[in-house]
């Protein structure tokens, strides 16, 4: 009975992405990405991984549907379009990608047995720090850098888009809300966010036993403050305002922070002195989910397009 | 075969597959948006194999390795970053060419000049 | 006590996909969006609240089936205001062609 339920969230998942790929339309190309998405996010709950889930639901299908979705309204009637490929040359590319599909699922289907698997020694982190969810530790103590360094790479991505302003606006505010803002939009932005800002912050906290954590956590905060820009309620900021530049590098920088002071108290970089580290992965997560979703927010809101209020 | 379509082997094949279907929509699609969201398609498989070796290796007492899944969130994450670059750039391209086109820069450029 | 409970469950459940069944159908079928938008939201609405209830004897703490009543309570005020969003946008497409 399960098997069934995988092989048609499989066919589905197969026929949304070969949909995605050949349909005209740019828009519903996107929308069904967006189905694709949530579908994906069930397919991760088959392969207990609700975090994952969580993860790829709110910003693999979300984030990044919300992300495309502007993109096309903006670009609609001015994309330039390269000479579409010959027949036979989008022959020999679909055999070469049939064939890495292929080679990848042999590889799938002969991996090593026993399968290799790290959990004993995560489970072992898992006793040191006193969480409960064995992906939030990985994620914080067990692979922290990991972490860290990927903190660095969204405030990189931040900073390439935030670099395609041009001078004039150079520092301003990214521009968010339509020309004209319906009525039920700005109903949304004013009684959805409080119990957003709810959930937001008790994903958070049952991200130390349960699944959920900094990632899901940011993408709900994120969510909430691009509705209320979206609605007009509240501007965007302007890219230079010390407060967000605050809360953008808090996190990392906390994170950072308590790694280097690792090496002078505990065991080396990146390592929490023994009985501290729960109350410290703690605080560091608080202050990841700001950045998170502070950074996510921005990622979508783009870069400068009005002047800098000085 | 029963043991061969496990969940962990079902969406390991179905991840394989996806990594071709992106692929071929990077390669082949004129329009460089969709180019983005084959990208993420070829992503979302790679992920979905990762997710097959977490589900493997379950042990210790966890229905899976909890080690891939920490990688996946965090590659996902990383995904997000690199489209919504992606993204910016596309959109700048194309104001620059509407300004080409017009023989003026794009409206945000001359305020920019001025 | 425990099997009573199973088959309530088993019964609203059901009604619900029937329910999300209809709704899908109807997306697919019915000529034009206000009508589709009609057939969708029944089945969101309905369909989803069937679900939950069915789900609520199954609910492993009270904690737990309040959650389900969010999702449920959150679902709805998100389908009324995409609804709302996407009659607007059909009515106005409708007055100015």
């Amino acid at each position: 009975m399960t098997l069934l339920l995988d092989l048609a969230l499989v066919a589905w998942l197969l026929a949304l992405a070969v949909h995605v790929v050949v349909q005209r339309g740019e828009r519903s190309a996107i929308i069904a990405f967006l189905a694709f998405g949530l579908l994906l996010g069930l397919a991760w709950v088959r392969l207990a991984a609700p975090d994952v889930a969580l993860t790829e639901i709110a910003i693999g299908g979300g984030g990044t549907g919300i992300l495309l979705l502007r993109a096309e309204a903006v670009l609609r009637g001015r994309g330039k379009e390269e000479e579409p490929m010959t027949r036979a040359g989008k022959l020999a590319v679909a055999v070469g990608c049939a064939a890495i599909s292929a080679g990848l699922g042999l590889a799938v289907l002969s991996f090593a047995s026993p399968a290799p698997t790290l959990a004993p020694a995560a489970a072992e982190a898992l006793g040191a720090t006193g969480l409960g969810n064995p992906v939030t530790a990985v994620l914080l103590a067990y692979r922290a850098l990991d972490t860290l360094l990927e903190k660095i790479v969204v405030l990189l991505a931040l900073i390439g888009v935030w670099s395609l302003a041009p001078d004039g606006v150079w520092d301003g505010a990214p521009e968010v809300k339509p020309a004209i803002v319906p009525g039920p939009l700005t109903y949304l932005a004013r009684i959805l966010p409080p119990f957003g800002i709810v959930i937001g912050v008790y994903m958070f906290w049952v991200g130390a036993d349960a699944p959920g954590g900094t990632f899901q956590a940011g993408t709900v905060l994120a969510a909430m403050w691009l509705l209320v820009m979206m609605a007009g309620l509240k501007p965007p900021p302007d890219t230079s305002r010390p407060l967000l530049v605050l809360a953008l590098t808090g996190g990392p920088a906390l994170f950072l922070a308590i790694a280097f002071l690792g090496s002078i108290f505990a065991e080396g970089f990146l390592a929490y002195p023994e009985g501290l580290a729960k109350p410290l992965i703690v605080a560091i997560e608080a202050a990841l989910t700001l950045s998170v979703a502070a950074a996510l927010a921005m990622l979508v809101a783009g870069p400068a397009r009005k002047a800098p209020a000085r | 075969m029963t043991a061969s379509l496990s969940p962990g082997a079902l969406f390991g094949l179905c991840g394989a597959a996806l990594v071709g279907i992106g692929l071929y929509a990077i390669v082949t699609h004129p329009g460089l948006l969709r180019r983005i969201v084959g990208c993420n398609i070829l992503g979302a498989g790679i992920f979905l194999v990762f997710g097959a070796v977490a589900r493997r290796g379950g042990g210790a007492g966890f229905e899976a390795d909890p080690v891939p899944q920490a990688l996946v969130i965090t590659g996902i994450v990383v995904a997000f970053s690199a489209s919504a670059l992606a993204v910016a750039l596309l959109k700048r391209l194309s104001e620059l060419n509407v300004g080409e086109r017009n023989g003026t820069a794009a409206p945000t450029e001359q305020r920019g000049r001025l | 006590m425990s099997a009573v409970l199973g088959i309530v469950t088993i019964v609203l459940v059901t009604a619900g996909a029937v329910l999300f069944l209809a709704g899908t159908l109807g997306l697919l079928r019915f000529p034009d969006t206000l009508s589709r938008l009609h057939a969708i939201s029944k089945a969101d609405n309905l369909g989803l609240g069937l679900i939950v209830l069915g789900l609520l004897p199954q609910a492993a703490s009270v904690t737990g089936g309040l959650k389900l009543i969010c999702v449920w309570l959150l679902a709805q005020l998100s389908a009324a205001t995409a609804s709302q969003l996407l009659g607007r946008a059909v009515y106005r497409g409708r007055r100015e062609p």
